[in-house]
């Protein structure tokens, strides 16, 4: 250990550490008394691909439908970069020496400084930088900050389960934050309660902080430095030093279920043996353990007592005590759980450190401007959580903490939540997560992994003309796979791990290296080929009766769902037969009945047979997604089909690429050209009965909690009563457990043979789920009624999930709009009685409260602490569980 | 005194189960038994009989207190008591310290006891817990098994002993609880009208003019109770018969003798309050004003005001000139800080005003003491008082008698 050095690796700042300082516009500061954030926003330059509809003569293509060409973009980026207090000068000096050259430097000359060192370096401030120093209060800085990424980032705020699978729960975007207890650990501890944005207090504090734990522990140990002491009290055992209830008792104080691990008295055997020789001396590494034990446990008590006394059930943990520290995070937890009994909720931060940071630069800005935009973490530029165990040794863990980053992209246009969810609240994008489910991990932690090859040749060959394109695309393999690895490590270090996550990763670290639409051509070849073939396709379906028409608009959305080029059995077919078209995909898809088929249940709707008294649907939203084929020849189809039917049809694309998915600005030029080969498209859009509009998302999956902000006015104003949901990464990646008020279609081909059979079908198995919103209400009734026993019969899981997870096997039963989906519903909906007046939310939200359940119950059982667990929960004296009789 | 505390035996019911062997452990049953039903009176449960010289012990997780009940007429005995009994008083009385770390406070002897209609006094001899074999042994060379079947026992000691005990010195340990046994202490207060024994500081704020007043104790429910032993238990009590733990923390006497003996290489908590005395922690600590130049108004915190315990030791060079008065210090005032802290949101969070502090911690410790009167008046506006025991003696008297009383009642219930 003697070779390692702490915080000495960042004595000269670097533009690895403060990224694009050179485009820097607005700045901020908060000085704390041992750490120092620097929180500025910075233009960010880069490549955009942009579609125009006039031919270009020189185009290589014959008659291009379209042009594409690459156009510069620039967009809005905060960073917030974090580093020890006293290397404040020479980071000033780097700032200053690189922002000589930026004439937008400091766009008022002012700037935000917060923290307890405001005071003390306002003159270096100035004086280095040239500027006006603003002295802004710390405390609404805090809750500024920390409301900021509650409410923007939507794997802020996670929950911390040692034995828990995963360990780390993350509480998604929360609408209703307030109120909560705010737990702020510096060098001291300030706690506050928040009511609502504006409406805070400072409740109480403690002296006992971060730098009694680095001041104490630097006095007992010969760390120096507070990474230094974490690490020791990670390998230490506080029992030679802590006095446990054994050590006076002998053994468990059984009567009142007190262990005999629990701590009576910190540090009280350091003096017992102080005259006795024979006792070795106590080594660092207990000591530090100890003293980490002690401290973060009376912060736990004290922050129970205070969220007690104030009625208050959710405590955040701010500050940079905690570090992602796993065994502080446990202690904490534990103590809280243990005097609440699992009433109140600890919660940990992500950027714990930079809520003071974030809240300053906040203050700078104009009044509002936090809330017009919408703001979305820049996973290729932020650090991850540490991962103690690996990353104690590497050199890459110190630079981490002592320059500590993250990076927030300003979007340019506000996201807002899909009105057309049934709980917006409950609602989980992703069907498994990869934090929980280990066998889905590895899978795909491997799968990107080899992947990410296919993803640099396609990335060299999308700018042939680029001299550094090579060079570019090899920095984003060394990134990604980098990224992948520390992945397996710590699945959770950068909140839930998902498919969706591992993908939007991936396409954000191409845009780092100035790659942004890869597969433009290919779109572009495709789109032009489909086009082609448009008009006979709609002849041959309009030749068919409506039953069968019915069947082949079905099978032609599916068969179109083939050409994904995010797929690598796919891509081999289409890289191998440039000839592969939509009867060749027709026929590779499975027969029926295919492994979810509702087809039979949406044609009655359809042709409303049966009896079926409904009227066709007022207006359909559909998330279209690939190019070429799939958006030409099975999506436009199945278009018109709606639109003959009266139904208004909104067709939603990305608003930026990701892989070979159409995006809005092609869309637009591709229904025109549509429109121009078939009449009803072009009355359609003449009578805007047909929309095209984009979604907001730049992923190939789709977070319904944040799209376009006007296209969630105009479902609204249309009355939007169907939902379709087109391919993998949007309607089985995620949203496949998502829940509607109206009726939902969610249709996908599986093209990736490991997820086919894990539900148990095969490559090219089809999805065709149609989930009507009545088969949701009428569960509600039966759910009142059902005994728990009929629950747990219906329950059982079928052959088909036998060899998936649990949530897996919710996904298999519920896989039909039969009874056994209502039942699975309804099984899932009151699986957790104190929430069953919310039974109507849907298995995303009964998800959620099941899992907290289980959570309740892991940190309650007095068993999950493992001998090494301790908490302080009593004292020398016989200490008795409170008494009933008052 | 004898004559008041049997009054309470009407309503003890031990002898009605007529319980014969008082080897087995019945006995720990029918009086947990006992004190659950919540009744007060019972330690008071003397009757006639024989006396004997008895022991009791509260076997904490530092300090082990023993009481030792030397009858002054030892004619009445057998000639191989009477032998014990001698050979107890040359070993006791011939000395106030015993090896290194026993000692008997002969300031706190009482004289003219009179137990179960016997005269006799009562000696007070402590010594530290990890010195417990040794004191097995000396029972055991000196038969003290020969005098009483058992020794009255409380504090956790009393389960970890138990067998050694037993196997030994063949002498069961008689288990009270300990809580039990120091609520009652305190009513014994109230009970017997001892009003010089309770104090709380006056202007606690204003260093020249605080100063110790008495404070009557007469029916002080509901209040809050906050032993610091070792470690610290919170109790809420609202009458004679109701009280319950609340809180705890393991930050208590023995966190501050723990870390001041690895910071300063001092040995006994007495050395360690004589460091803190002459220390300052304002070296050590980071102060409001370290950090904000001055006062935080906003929140109404004074400069002066603790922001972070041993914030300042965060720098090398300042832990090179730390002096071990003022590391002494700093421990005992962030120790002391946090244990009023907590027990002011349990007095909160219970709605109770008064604060009764006890415990072997504020022994000799009138920085504590001053600290808690501060914090508990700063903090709460005014609506807290911290009360504090005489010498702490009172206490532990009433613990003893109660130990010595219920030891009785059990020894002789028996025939």
């Amino acid at each position: 250990m003697a070779h390692k050095s702490y915080a000495r690796s960042i004595d000269l700042p670097t533009e690895q550490v403060f990224h694009n300082i050179r485009n820097a516009r607005r700045f901020a500061i908060d000085i704390g008394g041992s750490l120092a954030k620097v929180a500025y926003s910075s233009v960010v330059k880069r490549k955009s691909t942009m579609v125009f509809d006039e031919p270009d003569v020189e185009g290589v293509c014959g008659s291009p439908i379209y042009n594409v060409s690459e156009m510069d973009q620039e967009a809005v980026r905060l960073h917030f970069v974090k580093f020890e207090t006293k290397y404040i000068e020479s980071c000033l000096d780097f700032i200053k020496a690189n922002l000589i050259k930026s004439k937008e430097f400091v766009h008022d000359k002012v700037i935000k400084v917060t923290g307890g060192g405001a005071y003390k370096y306002t003159d270096l401030i100035q004086s280095k930088l040239g500027v006006t120093v603003d002295k802004v209060d710390e405390i609404a800085c805090l809750i500024e900050g920390c409301n900021f990424l509650l409410k923007h980032i939507p794997d802020e705020a996670f929950c911390y389960m040692r034995h828990g699978n995963p360990e780390y729960k993350f509480q998604g975007v929360d609408s209703d934050i307030f109120p909560y207890l705010l737990v702020n650990i510096g060098s001291g501890v300030s706690l506050c309660k928040v009511e609502s944005e504006s409406k805070f207090e400072r409740i109480g504090g403690t002296s006992m902080g971060g730098g009694t734990f680095w001041g104490l522990g630097s006095l007992l140990t010969s760390a120096k430095e507070f990474d230094e002491l974490l690490d020791l009290a990670e390998r230490g055992d506080h029992k030679p030093l802590d006095m446990l209830v054994k050590d006076i008792y002998g053994g468990n104080y059984g009567e009142i279920g007190l262990g005999a691990d629990v701590i009576a008295s910190s540090f009280g055997k350091a003096a017992r043996c102080a005259r006795d020789t024979s006792v070795p001396d106590f080594n660092k590494e207990d000591i530090a353990r100890s003293l980490l034990l002690c401290i973060s446990n009376d912060i736990g008590q004290i922050a129970y007592l205070q969220a007690r006394l104030h009625g208050v059930k959710k405590i955040y943990f701010g500050g940079f005590f905690i570090r992602g520290h796993p065994f502080t995070m446990h202690t904490m937890t534990f103590a809280i759980n243990y005097w609440s009994k699992g009433d109140i909720q600890p919660l940990f931060l992500r950027h714990e450190g930079y809520l003071c940071a974030i809240g300053a630069f906040l203050k700078g800005m104009k009044d509002g401007d936090a809330e017009h935009y919408s703001w979305g973490e820049n996973l290729a530029g932020s650090s991850g959580l540490a991962s103690p165990q690996h990353s104690a040794a590497s050199f890459d863990y110190h630079m981490r903490n002592n320059f500590s980053l993250l990076e927030i992209n300003r979007l340019e246009r506000s996201l807002l939540p899909c009105p057309l969810l049934r709980d917006i609240i409950g609602y989980f994008p992703d069907t498994v997560d990869l934090t929980q489910d280990g066998d889905a991990r590895d899978y795909w932690l491997d799968c990107f992994y080899k992947n990410a090859v296919k993803t640099r040749d396609l990335a060299i060959n999308s700018q042939p003309t680029s001299p550094d394109a090579t060079e570019r695309a090899n920095d984003f393999l060394k990134k990604y796979r980098s990224r992948l690895k520390s992945l397996e490590q710590n699945p959770c270090a950068f909140g839930h791990l998902t498919v969706r996550n591992l993908l939007d990763t991936s396409a954000s670290m191409l845009e780092e290296c100035l790659f942004t639409d890869i597969f433009s051509q290919q779109k572009q070849l495709e789109n032009e080929a489909a086009l082609h073939q448009l008009s006979d396709r709609l002849a041959y379906l309009d030749g068919l009766p409506l039953s069968e028409r019915l069947l082949q608009l079905a099978i032609g959305l599916l068969a179109g769902n083939v050409f994904d080029w995010g797929a690598l059995e796919v891509c081999r077919i289409l890289e191998q037969s440039k000839s592969f078209g939509l009867e060749d995909a027709q026929a590779k898809l499975q027969k029926r009945p295919w492994l979810f088929d509702d087809f039979d249940a949406w044609r009655n709707r359809m042709t409303q047979s049966k009896g079926s008294q409904k009227p066709p649907y007022k207006c359909a939203v559909i998330f279209c997604d690939n190019s070429g084929v799939d958006i030409i020849l099975g999506v436009f189809p199945f278009v018109r089909q709606l639109l003959s039917m009266g139904t208004t049809v909104i067709l939603c694309a990305n608003s930026a690429p990701s892989l070979n998915d159409v995006v809005f600005v092609e869309l637009q030029l591709l229904a025109k050209h549509a429109s121009d080969i078939c009449p009803v498209l072009r009355s359609a859009l003449a009578e805007r009965r047909l929309l095209v509009m984009e979604s907001g998302q730049t992923s190939p999956c789709l977070d319904l909690r944040l799209i376009d902000g006007h296209l969630v006015r105009t479902m609204t104003e249309q009355g939007a009563d169907l939902v379709v949901i087109e391919g993998m990464g949007r309607a089985i990646h995620t949203n496949m457990e998502a829940t509607f008020n109206c009726d939902a279609l969610k249709v996908a081909v599986i093209k990736n043979k490991w997820l086919a059979q894990r539900f148990g079908g095969d490559m090219f198995a089809v999805m065709f789920r149609f989930e009507q919103s009545q088969d949701h209400r009428l569960p509600q009734t039966v759910a009142a009624t059902a005994t728990a026993q009929e629950l747990t019969a219906s329950l059982l899981p079928s052959p088909l999930s036998s060899a998936c997870s649990s949530r897996s096997s919710s996904l298999a039963s519920s896989r039909s709009t039969s009874p056994v989906s209502s039942l699975s519903y309804l099984g899932s909906a009151t699986s957790d009685s104190r929430k069953s007046q919310t039974s109507d939310s849907g298995s995303g939200r009964s998800k959620k409260t099941s899992r907290q359940t289980c959570d309740d119950e892991d940190e309650q059982s007095p068993t999950a602490s493992s001998a090494n667990i301790p908490i302080t929960a009593s004292s020398a004296n016989i200490p008795i569980t409170p008494r009933g009789s008052r | 005194m004898d004559q008041k505390l049997s009054n309470g035996h009407a309503n003890d019911p031990p002898s009605s189960n007529g319980h014969q062997d008082s080897s087995q452990p019945v006995q720990e049953d029918n009086t947990l038994g006992k004190m659950r039903k919540g009744s007060p009176d019972s330690f008071c449960d003397l009757r006639g009989g024989p006396s004997m010289p008895l022991f009791g012990m509260d076997i904490g997780g530092t300090l082990t207190k023993l009481v030792y009940f030397e009858p002054d007429n030892i004619d009445d005995f057998d000639q191989a008591e009477q032998q014990t009994l001698r050979t107890i008083h040359r070993y006791l009385m011939g000395s106030t310290a015993y090896g290194t770390t026993g000692i008997r406070d002969v300031h706190l002897e009482m004289k003219e006891q009179n137990i179960c209609g016997r005269q006799g006094r009562i000696h007070f001899i402590r010594f530290p817990t990890s010195q417990m074999p040794a004191f097995i042994d000396l029972a055991k060379y000196r038969k003290f098994s020969g005098l009483a079947s058992g020794i009255c026992a409380t504090g956790g000691g009393a389960y970890m002993f138990e067998d050694v005990f037993e196997s030994e010195v063949h002498l069961q340990l008689h288990k009270y609880d300990e809580l039990d046994s120091l609520v009652k202490g305190i009513h014994y207060i109230d009970r017997y009208n001892l009003n010089s024994e309770c104090y709380y500081f006056c202007n606690p704020l204003d260093p020249s003019s605080c100063e110790k007043m008495p404070f009557n104790f007469q029916d002080p429910y509901p209040y809050l109770v906050v032993n610091i032993g070792s470690g610290v238990s919170i109790l809420s009590v609202r009458s004679k018969s109701q009280y319950s733990r609340v809180s705890g923390t393991s930050l208590g006497g023995g966190t501050f003798l723990g870390l001041c003996c690895l910071l300063t290489g001092c040995e006994t908590f007495e050395e360690a309050i004589e460091l803190a005395s002459r220390g300052d922690s304002e070296n050590i600590d980071k102060l409001v004003k370290d950090i904000y130049g001055g006062d935080y108004n906003k929140f109404g915190l004074k400069g002066d005001a603790v922001a972070s315990s041993f914030g300042q030791m965060m720098s090398k060079e300042k832990r090179k000139s730390a002096k071990k008065e003022d590391l002494a210090r700093a421990t005992l005032v962030t120790l002391t800080n946090n244990i009023g802290s907590i027990a002011r949101m349990c007095a909160k969070t219970e709605k109770i005003e008064r604060v009764v502090f006890v415990g072997n911690f504020l022994r000799v410790n009138t920085i504590s003491m001053k600290l808690l009167a501060f914090a508990m008046e700063y903090w709460s506006n005014g609506s807290l008082k911290a009360l504090f025991l005489e010498h702490e003696v009172c206490i532990r008297i009433a613990i003893c008698k109660i130990l010595l009383s219920q030891c009785l009642d059990f020894r002789f219930v028996d025939p």
